[in-house]
């Protein structure tokens, strides 16, 4: 008998160590699926500092990081509610365009120069809005519409500037493109695009996830017809995320003038919409619509800009950036297919 | 009887520790419609995908056909052993032919071309056999749903299946279509084949099975022989308690009748719905019944302003009231359950706590837009408790609850907004037992608070046992009403009557 009860015992305690491994094992994934792409930009970092010999964690070029990845954080984070609806839109770079070029051609008349900065953010939001009102009020589809709008508005965008680059050194605002904002003098500063970016996606994450809006344009790409049937104004919805997305191209546009402090409505821009893209897709939001997060766009726009100083920090020429860029995107995106589906239940 | 064709010998399957099947005994002979019930969960899908190949059973078990041991492995593996499977939802197809869908994986080709004429030829007779009204060169996408489960049934036959499992096989079908699915069956019963018939309706299994097999827990708690079989018997293996009264009717219908509260006259969309009225008093249940596609679910569509009308108009409390979008309609106190709530209620990858309080979250929200989260999770843990809604937690999504708590969960967002009409489109569709009776205390209860509710419901059973008077369409008129004289109660006969046009017959 005190046979059978040891061998109870060992099976009761291997049955607790199963259930704890399995909480254990559910906790890894439940933050595992929280990271999302975090490790992934954090083993980037490591490898490029690694492979340049010290070269990247150093202030200045964190700095340089963080002001390519800004414009694309602005442009993703739109392009982040736009998917979330299930939608695209490809006009972003066109819109960036077309917003900087009526900032620039703005700032230049003397009484209204100071005014260039909000009509860049209305011609960005307007051409957004359109999108946005074709898309939902004709129910045409996305991609056809934000298609049409990559080609009309890089069009209207050469035609603002006389199809000649718009140069204006004295713009107002130029601090926002090139000035930092100090944090503790001498020591530590953040440009001020980068500080843009930041709140950009604050404000999105804000709107998304403690706004009844936010569980809207959730609901809206979760599921287009229950939404409409629990009484969405679905219309209203997908007018308002292509209206953020092209306001947000507009800022973009804005912040691209004030750095350059010129702009030409024909290489302005050109592929943004690619880059935006793929950070929202690294970043885990599902093409489809529905799931994702504006932080995992943080993560895949900082990927992308990670990438790019990284691979010139190694020396790799920039027909190679190309090819391994590329590649990574794919690794990725399976990475993150691999991992959603260990977590699915069977 | 004959030697078993199929013999499962204490089969199990475990995921992740988790017993899904426990030393699961069936016995399955030719020529025998075998049901097989149980509330979700109970592992029927489990074992149906063991015989399909889908999962690999725990060792230990054995499984024989014709009694030789066999090894069920990949996605054909059950076809390869004499097992077609026939899902609820139906896996054609539908862009091809009926013939390319009946031969699919398995094409004929003459020199790397696809034989278009031989597969049709082949197909013919199988088609005759089963009494089919189209041809095999029909695209799939033209056929009704019954005509689409022949298309499987033909497959099943075509691959020479010995047995064949049907999953809920009738409940997108009409009662006509059912009835000669019913035959059919039959008519393969008699030539030999074995049917594993799976079903939540006590009266399909009435019908048909010649012996009832019940799972509970993923253990088999018995089998009944013909004789046996008796709905107070299957319901007690099935939630392994006694259920006295299944159908909950304690609110008065006289008494308790009010005011009319919804009343929508003369509805058209010039299409489906050709001027009906209907009134729903509060503290009433109004049963709307008839046959698929007399018009039902969308009179209701009509009345909640989500299909546009032609004609019609809609009085609330005696007051006229314009309604043209179903936001309308929930601001004006009328709150309606779809028949589909995977495709048209519930956001599957979202919260059970966002899908509670979808929408009510304007109403709530602090400023005008941001969201009051505590009154949110408030009114989450207030819908699990009240309604006993089962999941790990308020913050799981939506899609991984089995199909009542779906439906409780898409209740609780209606019943959020304090609706005074509740029109409930098949409220108990794809419903194990346990989460339908609970689902009819909760309509018993709020018909006493004094809500109007209008079920619509192919479920005659149901509709008898849970409404006041039941009002039936036809083709898209309102063919009649049935009450309860004095102490008569409502019959199944006078509604069937209306619902298929036959009261004009009988005389």
């Amino acid at each position: 008998m005190p046979d059978n009860g040891a061998s109870q015992a060992k099976a009761a305690s291997t049955a607790t160590n199963g259930a704890a491994a399995e909480s254990k094992r559910q906790r890894v994934r439940v933050l595992i699926s929280a990271l999302g792409m975090l490790p992934v930009l954090l083993i980037l970092c490591g490898g490029f500092h690694f492979l340049s010999e010290g070269r990247f964690f150093t202030g200045q070029n964190l700095g340089i990081v963080l002001q390519q990845a800004a414009v694309n954080t602005v442009l993703a984070a739109g392009m982040t509610f736009v998917i979330l609806t299930g939608g695209i839109d490809l006009s972003v770079g066109s819109i960036l365009a077309a917003s900087a070029m009526a900032g620039l051609t703005l700032s230049k008349m003397p009484e209204l120069g100071m005014l260039w900065l909000p009509a860049a953010l209305l011609t960005g939001l307007g051409f957004g809005v359109v999108n946005g009102a074709l898309i939902a009020l004709l129910r045409l589809p996305p991609f056809i519409v934000t298609l049409g709008s990559l080609t009309a508005v890089r069009g209207l965008a050469r035609l603002l500037g006389a199809d000649t680059t718009v140069f204006n050194p004295s713009i107002p605002y130029a601090f926002i493109g090139n000035g930092s904002l100090t944090l503790i003098p001498g020591v530590a500063s953040i440009p001020w695009l980068s500080v843009i970016a930041l709140l950009v996606i604050l404000v999105s994450w804000l709107v998304l996830r403690r706004t009844v809006l936010g569980v809207h344009i959730y609901a809206v790409g979760g599921n287009e017809s229950a939404a409409r049937l629990a009484g969405i104004k679905v219309w209203a919805v997908l007018i308002f995320v292509y209206g953020v997305s092209g306001l947000f191209a507009g800022l973009g546009g804005a912040m691209q003038a004030a750095r350059l402090y010129a702009a030409n409505g024909l290489q302005l821009g050109q592929s943004y919409e690619l880059d935006a893209i793929t950070a929202v897709i690294l970043g885990g939001t599902s093409f489809v619509g529905g799931i994702g997060s504006i932080w995992g766009t943080l993560v895949g726009a900082l990927i992308i800009a990670v990438l790019s100083n990284g691979l010139i920090l190694v020396g790799v020429s920039d027909i190679w950036q190309y090819v391994i860029k590329g590649l990574v995107i794919i690794g990725a995106v399976a990475l993150d297919r691999y991992r959603l589906q260990g977590s699915a239940r069977t | 009887m004959n030697d078993p064709i199929l013999e499962m010998r204490g089969v199990s399957k475990s995921f992740f520790g988790i017993k899904a099947l426990r030393a699961v005994d069936l016995t399955v002979y030719a020529g025998e419609i075998h049901a097989l019930m149980g509330e979700n969960g109970a592992g029927k899908s489990t074992l149906m995908k063991i015989l399909s190949g889908a999962y690999r059973p725990d060792p230990g078990g054995e499984i024989r056909i014709e009694g030789h041991p066999v090894r069920i492995e990949g996605p054909l593996g059950g076809r390869a052993a004499g097992i077609s499977i026939i899902y609820q939802e139906l896996s054609l197809a539908p862009n091809l032919s009926v013939a390319e869908n009946i031969y699919l994986g398995r094409e004929i080709s003459r020199t790397g071309l696809l034989a278009r004429g031989a597969m049709r030829e082949a197909v013919g007779p199988i088609l005759k056999r089963l009494g089919a009204d189209f041809l095999p060169s029909t695209l799939v996408t033209h056929l009704s749903m019954g005509q689409r489960q022949l298309v499987e049934i033909a497959r099943a036959l075509h691959a020479r299946s010995k047995i064949l499992i049907m999953d809920e096989p009738t409940t997108a079908l009409s009662a006509g279509e059912s009835a000669r699915l019913f035959a059919l069956i039959r008519q393969l019963r008699a030539e030999g084949l074995a049917i594993i018939y799976i079903s939540h309706r006590m009266d399909e299994v009435y019908a048909l099975g010649d012996r009832v097999t019940v799972l509970r827990d993923g253990r088999l708690v018995g089998s009944l022989d013909k004789a046996e079989i008796r709905a107070d018997t299957i319901v007690r293996l099935m939630v392994g308690r006694d259920v006295s009264s299944f159908y909950k009717k304690d609110h008065d219908p006289e008494a308790g009748r009010g005011h009319p509260v919804l009343a929508a006259i003369d509805m058209a969309d010039g299409f489906r719905v050709k001027g009906c009225s209907i009134t729903v008093h509060a503290g009433e249940v109004v049963g709307l019944a008839g046959l698929i596609g007399a018009g039902r679910t969308e009179l209701a569509h009509l009345i909640i302003g989500a299909l546009p009308k032609t004609s019609g108009r809609l009085e609330l409390e005696g007051r006229p009231v314009e309604i043209r979008t179903p936001g309308e309609a929930l601001e004006a106190g009328i709150a309606y359950l779809t028949e589909d709530r995977k495709a048209l209620g519930l956001f599957l990858d979202m919260s059970c706590l966002d899908n509670i309080n979808l929408a009510v979250l304007g109403r709530d929200a602090k400023l005008g837009w941001f969201l009051d989260r505590d009154k949110a999770r408030e009114r989450a843990d207030r819908a699990f408790a009240g309604l006993s809604i089962r999941a790990a937690n308020v913050g799981a999504p939506a899609g991984g609850l089995s199909g009542g708590n779906q439906q409780k969960l898409l209740l609780s967002r209606l019943l959020a907004i304090a609706p005074k009409v509740l029109i409930l489109d098949e409220p108990t569709r794809g419903v194990d037992v346990g989460a339908k009776s609970e689902i009819y205390s909760i309509i018993d209860n709020l018909a006493k608070a004094g809500t109007a509710i209008l079920v619509i419901s192919s479920d005659l059973p149901e509709i008898i046992g849970i409404c006041d008077r039941v009002v039936v369409m036809r083709a898209g008129h309102i063919a009649g009403e049935v009450r309860r004289e004095a102490a008569v109660a409502l019959n199944q006969e006078d509604i069937m009557a209306l619902a298929t046009g036959m009261e004009h017959l009988d005389a």
